[in-house]
């Protein structure tokens, strides 16, 4: 077990711009981090970095403060698990599990113990005896994650979209597995996905990737309430986050005439800086009796099952929000409750006090 | 006029992968197939295609025999889950490909391709190799050269679930639109995400091991799904099932806690059933309700997610807003009773009772 650090570590392949510009990032002995973005921001990049399946073209990878940077994958004592499981087809989940053990050369009582140690943290004492190849693609997943950690030195464990392959229904249960394993044993988690969802469940903190950098990082709750930037607002949530050109009348910031935010929030802001509201979805709701709303027309709706995603037009802006399935709505027009102290302020595409 | 198929049987090493599964697909509608992974979802799209030989069925087009044709003879086209294009043709060239290889004139080919190229919105991309494309964009290349073809079927098997998250979003509601201006044809979605389809589709069509479970409206499979396994696949997180009994208008489950039936299940005759109810229509209670024991919650930003443990089978709750619930905890649960479903206690848990049904 071990913390991760990459001291000024940058990346180009070939010649090409940097895939991951040089950045300093540290990771904490014992947490859960995910690497969340786009294909192509980076954020593999800088998984293999850590794994040493790359080497970077800048700075240094240092695992618990010794500098790995030239030392080869194998040597890192690094748990692996990808997109697709790897197993043995033709062996046993016992035999899978007790590979990476027999290779290191561990007498048959001493891997007996560990397997069972092994398989008891992941649920697959059942199936030690079974053939690998009946197995469903979640059990396969499980035993990928458990032949790396088996060995009892490993210093971190590093997946790359490791949900891709499983169906919805057994995500939530597989990540229920990785993470009640992970709780006893303590390990480094670094996680990469482009699903915000996935990222946001499983992670104590995110770091959200764009185009080589990292935008922002923070709690699954910072980031979903206090984006710093109109991308992370947009790719976190989902939808994302809504973003309106907000009127200032006597100090207020108006939606369609209507004030929204008081003149108290706007402090420090240039009197003649353009700012934009950010709103979540999940932030609106249609005003009840005499209160005062935000008149919207409904566009659409699109039916998710508990939820439907609405479609409304506030003067020339669209605004998306949800409402459950249960709350009846007028078809034409509507008055909107928007939460002020959840409306968020941009200036320049940045976030604002 | 309609593609009609009748008790189609496929089975391959001995495994059923189509159970007599009966189903009709009217010209210009767009039907989305749910199920999980192996339910069959591909190889019936195959076997439509021509593309598999089926053991035993028939398959009706507006009339005519269609499962004796030779695949070439159909006029299905179909998008995968991996985008395939031909690498050393440019965009434009993928897409007019299958025009060429029919021999339409090149002023048609032109003219079909470049209107085709501005709905998936990549007429700025008509130059490129595909591998100077994003993920995304490839998918859309695929997806032209079928929608080119005009082809009487149209069958997309899962075709963005290798996409981005943020992307499968977007595309979703362009597809919606890019696919139902197919006014004429027939069109067929494989998903697994019970949102897609829902989203998606005029209609769904619920598949496991081989066979439909229930055809409807997305409407009617949500609100009115047949049994506890389609309650299972179309919602996400899925329902709670738990087990009790219906005993003088109160539901009692074993071990003393009672809840007091709703209208809607009181006319239910006494005895055994399974309860069914969605995670957003669970609370945590104070020191009444449902007792459990918290096996795992975890938190997307926006909800909650509390996974319980009770005597009468696995609960999910999901509650709007951040929540620190300790793993491990003693936890009662309260339902509403007027959102219960009732399922049969025996066979697959057939639906007897959906919320607001049968109340008189």
């Amino acid at each position: 077990m071990a913390s991760i650090h990459l001291d000024q570590i940058g990346h180009s392949y070939g010649t090409a711009v940097y895939a991951l510009e040089k950045t300093d990032m540290h990771f904490e002995d014992g947490k859960t981090y995910a690497l969340l973005g786009p294909s192509g921001c980076g954020k593999t990049t800088m998984l293999n970095i850590i794994s040493g399946l790359l080497t970077p073209s800048d700075g240094r990878v240092l695992l618990g403060g010794t500098d790995v940077t030239r030392t080869r994958t194998a040597e890192r004592n690094i748990a692996q698990v990808f997109q697709f499981p790897v197993v043995y087809q033709s062996k046993t989940v016992f035999e899978n599990l007790a590979f990476p053990l027999h290779c290191r050369g561990w007498d048959r009582s001493r891997i007996a113990t560990r397997v069972a140690e092994i398989a008891d943290l992941l649920g697959l004492t059942s199936r030690l005896s079974q053939s690998a190849r009946r197995l469903t693609a979640d059990e396969k997943q499980l035993i990928s994650l458990g032949r790396g950690l088996v060995r009892n030195d490993v210093a971190a464990l590093l997946m790359d979209e490791p949900l891709t392959v499983i169906d919805p229904h057994m995500k939530f249960d597989l990540r229920r597995r990785i993470k009640q394993a992970n709780d006893q044993t303590r390990h480094t988690v670094v996680y990469v996905t482009h699903d915000q969802n996935e990222a946001m469940t499983f992670a104590d903190e995110v770091l959200v990737m764009s185009a080589g950098r990292v935008v922002q990082r923070g709690t699954p709750q910072q980031l979903f309430e206090a984006p710093r930037n109109l991308y992370v607002g947009n790719f976190i949530g989902s939808p994302g986050m809504n973003f309106v050109r907000a009127e200032r009348l006597d100090g207020d910031l108006r939606l369609d005439g209507v004030p929204l935010v008081g003149a108290d929030r706007c402090r420090g802001i240039a009197p003649d800086a353009e700012i934009v509201l950010g709103i979540r979805p999940e932030h609106i709701a249609f005003a009840q009796g005499e209160e005062l709303g935000v008149p919207a027309s409904i566009v659409s709706a699109q039916d998710h099952g508990s939820l439907l995603v609405v479609d409304v037009a506030v003067g020339s802006d669209r605004l998306r929000m949800k409402v459950r399935r249960d709350v009846s709505f007028p078809a034409g027009q509507a008055r909107l409750r928007v939460s002020s102290d959840q409306v968020r302020l941009y200036v320049d595409g940045v976030l604002v006090n | 006029m309609s593609l009609i198929l009748d008790t189609l049987h496929l089975s391959h090493n001995g495994e059923a992968h189509l159970d007599g599964l009966s189903a009709s697909f009217a010209r210009g509608s767009l039907t989305t197939v749910l199920g999980r992974t192996l339910a069959g979802k591909t190889t019936l799209m195959r076997a439509i295609a021509g593309l598999q030989r089926i053991d035993s069925g028939t398959m009706e087009r507006d009339g005519q025999a269609f499962g004796t044709l030779p695949a070439w003879q159909r006029d299905v086209a179909m998008v995968y889950q991996q985008f395939i294009n031909y690498p050393h043709l440019n965009v434009f060239d993928n897409i007019a490909f299958p025009l060429r290889k029919r021999r339409l004139p090149e002023v048609d080919v032109r003219q079909r391709v470049e209107s085709v190229l501005s709905m998936v919105g990549l007429s700025n991309f008509a130059g490129r190799k595909p591998s100077a494309l994003s993920g995304g964009q490839q998918q859309r290349v695929a997806l032209a050269r079928a929608l080119v073809r005009k082809a009487d079927i149209l069958l997309l098997d899962e075709p963005l679930v290798n996409l981005d998250y943020k992307l499968r979003e977007q595309l979703r509601e362009e597809f919606r639109g890019l696919l139902t201006s197919q006014s004429d044809g027939t069109v067929i979605y494989n998903t697994t995400e019970p949102a897609e389809a829902m989203m998606l589709g005029d209609r769904i069509i619920v598949m496991h091991q081989g066979r439909i479970l229930q055809t409807g409206t997305p409407a009617e499979v949500f609100e009115r799904p047949a049994n506890t396994l389609v309650a299972g696949i179309v919602n996400d997180p899925p329902m709670t099932i738990l087990s009790g009994r219906l005993d003088h208008g109160r539901i009692v489950f074993d071990g003393g806690v009672e809840l007091a039936a709703s209208a809607h299940l009181k006319n239910l005759p006494h005895g055994l059933y399974r309860f069914g109810i969605r995670a957003t229509e669970i609370e945590p209670s104070e020191g009444r309700g449902i007792p459990g024991r918290v096996t795992f919650s975890e938190v997307s930003g926006s909800e909650t997610f509390v996974h319980v443990e009770t005597p009468f089978g696995e609960a999910v709750m999901q509650l709007e807003g951040v929540h620190q619930v300790t793993d491990g905890s003693q936890i009662g649960l309260s339902l509403a009773p007027e959102r219960l479903f009732a399922f049969a206690a025996d066979g697959e848990g057939a639906l007897l009772r959906a919320p607001g049904q049968g109340e008189n």
